[in-house]
């Protein structure tokens, strides 16, 4: 099944991260990638930029409505996402465990869904 | 004649639902047509038996018509393309799962497949709420109404939380299966709090039917027992064996805890001839066989406290040094206020009411709100004399607490001080 895995986090706390701690998140980061790569369940993975570069668009009468920032302000903020296929749930969260962003933020599971073929 | 049969399957639903459920959940990967198949399969036993008789093994012949019925089911729903894998994996003999081997040997003519149905059911992605439902629902055989009774919600409301939870484990891939080694300790505490958390509903609430109420009691304490069976006897199931022991003890004392009217009456002044010497002797043989596997545990020490009231001929003959003991021990395990109160009575009881008080002053600021800290003070300070402190603490206690027979104790203490 496939999962995807949002890693929230507070991007205020983050601000304070000094170049060193930033490159060892990098290389925890990427040994998470090799792990997941090496179990056979990445399908892909990102990071985001913060949301002071987000827009968000709505469409209402016709229109769109562009709006700066993101559509909704939270405590903790999406930073970035795995798409994992896994076994089930129980070895997503095992997963989503491992995720260095775990540590200091919440990783949500979502289950993808798989619309049948026409 | 037609009512005879009626009990019979309702005998054989109450008795059979969780095991035959189970195996259907597991062949046919779907709770919901898993429960329409069975649903069906009753109906179908309520004829087929009338003419035919009760067959010798009802779970295996109720687990046959229901696949049965639930390959009619898919066949008529689905254009058969596409379900076609789904009608091959049917069609073919049960395979063995390999992981199983070992852990579940067939009985009958099915295998056992109630263990991976309760981890799934208690599974920690689902709320407490819906583990607690579910569990019911689908091990116990309760009927959502029933279920919906027992926890004062509408009846829709209950099966709405039925059926988000169903989804969830089918959308969200929630597995069926016992949880590896590692998982296994922490997975199974939380079953069996699930199970302690049923079984407190129908023990410790005071609303709701008296008769839905002690279902769930019972309930928990047969699923508990159906776990100890499908579990292997090493120390892994020490907390399984000492829960168990402990809702035996608690129920030997149903008959003596409500007087004529239905108000609960306090431990110290139950008629202890109405206390259930076969269950109070079960409890302790439990508890006894927990003690054996050597994985001390709360569910054990808070059995092993209510074996020793359990044993006082009398209120005044309680081992309260025994009992002050163990709730140290407790307060190692698992610290609360609830603990730490009990403890320090334990302790008031067994060497002096100012020991007891020594331990429940520091508690002061935290337990403010909490009733039993005034009641535990005031009862001390009585027995030690202070009677204008004590009818103080009463007021406390009288303020803040619900209910009712509690209440009335504090009223009657009251008026004793004068």
């Amino acid at each position: 099944m496939k999962y995807m895995l949002l890693i929230y986090a507070s991007e205020a706390a983050r601000a304070h991260m000094t170049p060193a701690d930033y490159d060892a998140e990098l290389q925890e980061y990427r040994a998470f990638g090799a792990e997941a790569a090496q179990r056979g369940v990445m399908v892909t993975g990102e990071a985001l930029h913060p949301i002071s570069t987000a827009t968000t668009v709505r469409v209402r009468d016709g229109q769109a409505l562009k709006t700066d920032g993101p559509f909704a302000e939270t405590h903790e903020q999406l930073g970035g996402f795995y798409i994992l296929d896994c076994r089930d749930l129980d070895e997503a969260i095992e997963m989503a465990a491992k995720i260095p962003g775990a540590k200091d933020g919440s990783i949500e599971i979502r289950p993808i869904v798989i619309f049948a073929q026409a | 004649m037609l009512s005879d049969l009626r009990t019979v399957i309702e005998e054989v639903f109450r008795l059979e639902h969780g095991r035959v459920i189970a195996a259907l959940i597991r062949q046919l990967g779907d709770f919901t047509l898993a429960e329409d198949a069975l649903q069906d399969a009753f109906l179908q036993a309520l004829e087929s038996w009338q003419t035919d008789g009760v067959p010798h093994n009802p779970a295996a012949w109720l687990t046959t018509v229901a696949k049965r019925r639930a390959v009619d089911k898919v066949r008529r729903q689905a254009a058969f393309a596409r379900r076609q894998a789904d009608l091959h994996a049917l069609s073919q003999p049960e395979q063995p799962d390999p992981a199983d081997e070992g852990d579940s040997e067939m009985l009958d003519t099915f295998p056992d497949e109630r263990l991976k149905l309760m981890f799934t059911c208690c599974h920690p992605s689902l709320s407490l709420e819906a583990q607690i439902a579910l569990t019911l629902r689908t091990l116990g055989g309760l009927s959502t109404a029933e279920i919906a009774r027992a926890f004062l919600v509408p009846i829709p409301t209950m099966a709405q939380r039925l059926n988000r939870a169903k989804q969830k484990i089918q959308a969200a891939g929630i597995p069926y299966r016992v949880p590896p080694v590692a998982d296994l300790p922490e997975r199974l505490d939380a079953l069996l709090h699930v199970l302690y958390l049923i079984f407190n509903e129908g023990y410790c609430a005071t609303s709701g039917e008296a008769l839905v109420r002690q279902a769930l009691c019972q309930e928990a304490i047969r699923l508990c027992r159906v776990l100890i069976s499908l579990l292997p006897p090493t120390a892994l199931s020490a907390e399984a064996h000492g829960l168990l022991a402990l809702m035996l003890l608690h129920d030997s004392r149903r008959a003596a805890r409500t007087d004529a009217n239905g108000d609960l009456v306090l431990l110290a002044d139950q008629d202890r001839s109405a206390w259930n010497a076969e269950l109070i002797a079960e409890g302790i043989s439990i508890l006894d066989e927990a003690f054996a596997m050597r994985k001390v545990g709360v569910y054990q020490v808070q059995a092993a406290i209510s074996a020793l009231h359990a044993e006082a001929p009398s209120a005044d003959q309680t081992d309260w040094r025994q009992i002050a003991a163990l709730y140290s021990v407790l307060m190692n395990l698992a610290p609360s206020m609830v603990v730490a109160v009990n403890h320090a009575v334990a302790v008031g009881m067994a060497d002096s009411p100012q020991a007891g008080l020594a331990l429940l002053y520091p508690l002061g600021a935290a337990a403010t709100n909490y009733y039993p800290y005034h009641a535990a003070c005031a009862d001390l300070l009585r027995r030690s004399g202070q009677r204008e402190a004590s009818a103080d603490a009463y007021g406390r206690a009288l303020a803040l607490c619900q209910n009712e027979a509690e209440r009335a104790y504090f009223q009657r203490c009251l008026q004793a001080l004068g």
